[in-house]
């Protein structure tokens, strides 16, 4: 089966800014995301959990786009007015995709 | 003792003692959804029952400017007491002008098993106390700090229609509406369980607060820890010193104190993430959560009821 190149951005960041994020994105062009919750984890503050929590200060979101090579530098772009100020973590990676034609 | 105070006791205890209990983040929510729903209707079919009247209106207003207040002098007394920063410090001082529902709600239900009533407003007015300290920590910020953020429509958006404000004001307004017809309707459901709920809620929240002193002991300086039970007991004597200009009965009183000495977990955090991400959540949260909660709980509101009795008498 043919398989073709793409960048997987993974955006973990604070879940109140996720509205925030996502208007970002959209605003440059971004139409396809998948936002996941993150139940728990571990960083500079120490370790954290969501167990029994019901403020959304403290949660994080995971934000996963899956776009072309050239439409890499958009998205950073626009992620990083958001989260420059918050805590988070961005990260890119190679990644293959089945259907070319829907990023 | 009361079983709500128990509960969290036991919540506390087993978070320190490194046990696995624990509730699903749904489950949490859910139960905090009950409690709001149901201490907001039975504030609004009280009001609808008793009338609306100028006291009111002064109390709301009164509500408003202690929540404008208390966190300049909440600022003050961190600055006084640790070496924070001006940011961190005003994060704080949201936390502690803003309100906590939850101590709001174990206070209601303890006076309510000795027999005390209070003023069915007192609902409306822990919810207009719950935005306005945090634009006084915003002011305190960008006078004192680094340049804020400034309050567009998203942080608008997250200080006024936060879904705790949301559902307490709804509920208070269905409440309102619908008065005594509409708690028959639904009474089996908001009434009967309520103390088992919050006995749970209360056992989660101490299960959070535990492990948040656990886990971010090395946040708290003595200054801050001192802070943490001092500033409830100021924010209690300016809710007594309202109390008293207001004319509220025994029960209003003691409301007043709590909602002066209580500091926020839900609305302030989620604000300040957004409108000053620079401040350090920890010590915010676990000051609140960790210290001045179980405080509150445990010790502040026997302690406001024995004042409030002493001063307004029963």
């Amino acid at each position: 089966m043919e398989m073709h190149k793409a960048k997987r951005v993974e955006i973990i960041l604070e879940a109140v800014v996720e509205r925030q994020l996502t208007n970002a994105l959209k605003d440059a062009g971004v139409t396809g995301y998948t936002v996941l919750p993150v139940s728990g984890g571990s960083g500079r503050s120490g370790y954290w959990s969501r167990e029994g929590q019901v403020g959304r200060a403290g949660g994080m979101i995971a934000v996963i786009c899956l776009v072309r090579d050239d439409r890499l530098d958009q998205l950073v772009e626009a992620a990083f007015t958001v989260v420059e100020r918050h805590i988070g973590v961005v990260s890119v990676s190679d990644a293959y995709v089945l259907r070319a034609e829907r990023f | 003792m009361s079983p709500i105070v128990l509960s969290f006791v036991l919540g506390f205890s087993a978070a320190l003692a490194r046990s696995d209990l624990s509730f699903p983040e749904a489950v949490a929510k859910g139960l905090s959804l009950y409690l709001l729903f149901a201490i907001g209707f039975k504030g609004g079919a009280s009001v609808a029952a008793h009338g609306v009247d100028m006291n009111l209106i002064l109390a709301l207003l009164s509500g408003v400017a202690l929540s404008l207040l208390l966190p300049f002098v909440a600022f003050g007394l961190l600055r006084f007491l640790t070496q924070v920063s001006a940011v961190d410090a005003a994060a704080v001082a949201a936390h502690y002008g803003s309100i906590s529902i939850v101590t709001f709600v174990a206070a209601t239900t303890l006076l309510a098993g000795r027999g005390i009533s209070s003023e069915g407003y007192m609902v409306a007015m822990a919810a207009a106390m719950e935005a306005p300290a945090i634009l006084s920590a915003l002011w305190l910020a960008s006078r004192y700090g680094k340049e804020t953020q400034r309050v567009g429509p998203e942080l608008w958006r997250e200080i006024m229609l936060n879904g705790s404000i949301v559902l307490l004001l709804g509920a208070f307004a269905i409440g309102w509406v619908t008065g005594e017809q509409g708690m028959k309707e639904i009474e089996n459901f908001i009434v009967s369980p309520f103390k088992g709920v919050l006995c749970l809620f209360l056992l989660d929240m101490g299960l959070v607060a535990g492990r948040g002193l656990r886990g971010s002991s090395k946040v708290l300086s003595p200054g801050a820890v001192a802070f943490g039970f001092l500033m409830p007991l100021v924010g209690a004597a300016a809710g007594l010193s309202t109390s008293v200009a207001l004319g509220l009965s025994l029960g209003g009183s003691v409301l007043l104190m709590v909602l002066g000495a209580s500091a926020s977990y839900i609305a302030a955090p989620a604000a300040m993430r957004v409108a000053l991400p620079e401040a350090n959540p920890a010590l915010s949260l676990t000051l609140a959560l960790g210290v001045t909660f179980p405080f509150n709980l445990t010790l502040g509101i026997p302690l406001y009821i024995l004042i409030a009795s002493a001063i307004i008498g029963s």
